[in-house]
C-alpha cells in the first residue's frame, strides 16, 4: 500500500524524467528530513538514512529509487572529492617530495614526486611543475592527511596554455553528456581542446580567441539549463544560431 | 480581551506574510533569502572548506561558523558597520540553533561558513536569519537531519501574539512587551533555541510552545516550497 502511494507521488510535477532513463528509476526532489519511502523493503544508500520504517533524506537533492536502493543525488553545493575523480587543479606550492595542488575542495591535493609520469630530479621539480601551473590529475586516495593525486592515466598531466573557468561541479555530468556526447559535440563544433574536471574546473585551449569564447559560451549554455530533455539536440541547434 | 486588535489587523496567531527564495547569491555554495513582512534576511553558505586558524580545526568533525550582522541601511538610523556585542551574540546563538541538525563528521578539519545579513529590519531578525540559514545550508547540499524553523512569540500586555514587528516590540503599556524567540527542528518537538526577553508567567510558557509548534509548521511549508521551486 505504502509502495503504491510513493509511486503515485513520484508521478506528479516534481518528478524529473531524464531522457533515456530506465523507467524503473523514479526521481523526485526532496528536502532534508523528508520521508522518501516507507517500508522494510527499501535499502537506504548515499544521502539517506533509516528511521524505523521510513527512509529519510539526509540532504537536499534528487531522490532516486533503483530497485530497492534509494539514494539522494546532490544538485547543488560544493565539490566533494571521491576516489578516481579526474580533477583540474592549480599548483600552489612545491615541497621537497611533491606538489601541493589547489583542487577547489575542502582539502588541498598533494601530488607526490613518485607519481609523476617520468623521473624528475628533486633539484628541478619546478621545471616540471611550477607554482601557478594547471594540471589535470586523478584522485588516487583520500585519507585523513589529505587528498593524494596521480598523473598516471590517459589525458592526465600538465595543461599548457589555454584558460580555465569554473562551472558548478553538480553540472559536470551534463557538460560531459552520455558517454561524452555533449563534450565531443562542443569539441567538434569549436575545434578547441577541452578538459572538464569533476571539481567543476574547465580548461579550454583553441586556435583563436573566438572559438575559445564560443566553447565557453556553449558550456555555460549547458550549465544554465538545469533539467531539460534532449540537451544534445538543443546544443546542436544552438551551434547553428551562434 | 476578545476586542484586542493588533495595529496591522493580524489575529493573535497570524504571522506576517512570509517569502522565501533559494539561490540568491550566485558565488556562494548555497544561499537563501527569508522574509517576515518587512524583515528580510539573506544567508550565504561557503564550504566545507579548510579551516584557518589551524588550532581551531577539529580532526573529528567539521565545524559551523556563523556571522550575523545588520547591514548599515537595514534600520532607520544608520547602523555603524562592523561587529558589535549584539551581532556577536546572535551569531553564536544562530550557530547553536543550527548545529544540532548538521552532520559534519564526513568533513574533518573543515569549516562551513554561514553569513547571515539582514537587509531590512523590522523585528524578528534573528528568527528570519535562522530560517534563511537553514535553507542556505540545505541548498549547499550539507548533510542535515532536518530543516530548522524559527519564530518569535511575544506578549503584548497579557496577550500572547505571534511574530512581533518593531512597533509591537516597543509596546510599553501594561505589562509591556515580551519577546520569546524560538527555533525548532521541523516535524519534531525538539527546540534548539529558546530565548526570553521580558516577563511571562511560567504556566503560560506551555501555551507559547504550542503556538510556536503551529507557526513552525507554516514556516516549514514555506521553506520546503522554496527548495522545491529551485528545479521547477
Amino acid at each position: 500500500m505504502m509502495k503504491n502511494d510513493f509511486k503515485n507521488s513520484a508521478e506528479n510535477s516534481e518528478d524529473i524524467a531524464i531522457q533515456g532513463e530506465d523507467t524503473t528509476k523514479k526521481r523526485k526532489i526532496v528536502v532534508p528530513g523528508e520521508v522518501i519511502a516507507s517500508g522494510e523493503d527499501y535499502l537506504p544508500s548515499d544521502g539517506t538514512r533509516r528511521e524505523g520504517k521510513d527512509v529519510i533524506a539526509s540532504r537536499f537533492g534528487l531522490a532516486e529509487e533503483s530497485g530497492r536502493v534509494i539514494k539522494v543525488i546532490s544538485i547543488t553545493g560544493a565539490f566533494v572529492p571521491r576516489r578516481n575523480n579526474v580533477v583540474i587543479g592549480r599548483v600552489t606550492n612545491v615541497t621537497f617530495n611533491g606538489w601541493v595542488v589547489d583542487i577547489d575542495a575542502a582539502a588541498n591535493g598533494f601530488l607526490p614526486l613518485d607519481e609523476s609520469p617520468r623521473f624528475i630530479s628533486k633539484n628541478d621539480m619546478a621545471q616540471f611543475l611550477a607554482i601557478g601551473d594547471v594540471i589535470s590529475a586523478k584522485i588516487w586516495s583520500i585519507n585523513n592527511r589529505g587528498i593524494d593525486l596521480s598523473l598516471n592515466g590517459k589525458g592526465l598531466g600538465k595543461l599548457e596554455g589555454g584558460f580555465i573557468f569554473r562551472v558548478s561541479p553538480n553540472r559536470v555530468p551534463r557538460v560531459i553528456g552520455r558517454e561524452g556526447s555533449m563534450i565531443n559535440l562542443i569539441k567538434d563544433k569549436t575545434g578547441c581542446n577541452i578538459s572538464v574536471g569533476q571539481n567543476g574546473w574547465v580548461w579550454i585551449k583553441g586556435n583563436d580567441i573566438d572559438s575559445q569564447i564560443r566553447a565557453r559560451k556553449a558550456i555555460e549554455f549547458v550549465t544554465d539549463k538545469v533539467h531539460v530533455e534532449g540537451l544534445t539536440d538543443k546544443m546542436e541547434a544552438w551551434f547553428t544560431e551562434n | 480581551m476578545a476586542s484586542f486588535k493588533r495595529h496591522d489587523g493580524r489575529s493573535l496567531t497570524d504571522m506576517r506574510p512570509m517569502t522565501a527564495k533559494v539561490g540568491v547569491v550566485p558565488n556562494a555554495d548555497g544561499s537563501a533569502m527569508f522574509a517576515f513582512g518587512n524583515t528580510i534576511a539573506i544567508a550565504a553558505v561557503y564550504g566545507p572548506r579548510l579551516l584557518h586558524p589551524q588550532h581551531m580545526q577539529d580532526p573529528a568533525t567539521g565545524i559551523l561558523r556563523v556571522n550575523y550582522d545588520l547591514l548599515s541601511f537595514s534600520v532607520a538610523d544608520r547602523k555603524k558597520p562592523g561587529p558589535s556585542r549584539r551581532s556577536q551574540e546572535i551569531s553564536k546563538m544562530t550557530e547553536w540553533a543550527l548545529a544540532p541538525v548538521l552532520d559534519l563528521e564526513a568533513f574533518p578539519n573543515t569549516v562551513i561558513d554561514v553569513q547571515v545579513y539582514i537587509i531590512q529590519a523590522d523585528a524578528g531578525t534573528r528568527t528570519a536569519g535562522i530560517n534563511a540559514a537553514s535553507l542556505a545550508l540545505a541548498h549547499a547540499g550539507i548533510p542535515m537531519k532536518n530543516l530548522v524553523c524559527s519564530v518569535a512569540i511575544g506578549k503584548q500586555d497579557t496577550n500572547i501574539i505571534v511574530d512581533l514587528d518593531k512597533e509591537e516590540e516597543d509596546f510599553e503599556d501594561g505589562e509591556g512587551a515580551t519577546d520569546f524567540p524560538l527555533a525548532k527542528i521541523a516535524n519534531t518537538d525538539q527546540f534548539t533555541l529558546i530565548q526570553l526577553d521580558g516577563k511571562i508567567p511560567p504556566q503560560r510558557v506551555k501555551e507559547v510552545l504550542d503556538i510556536a509548534n503551529k507557526s513552525c509548521e507554516e514556516i516549514y511549508e514555506v521553506q520546503k516550497k522554496a527548495l522545491k521551486e529551485l528545479v521547477e
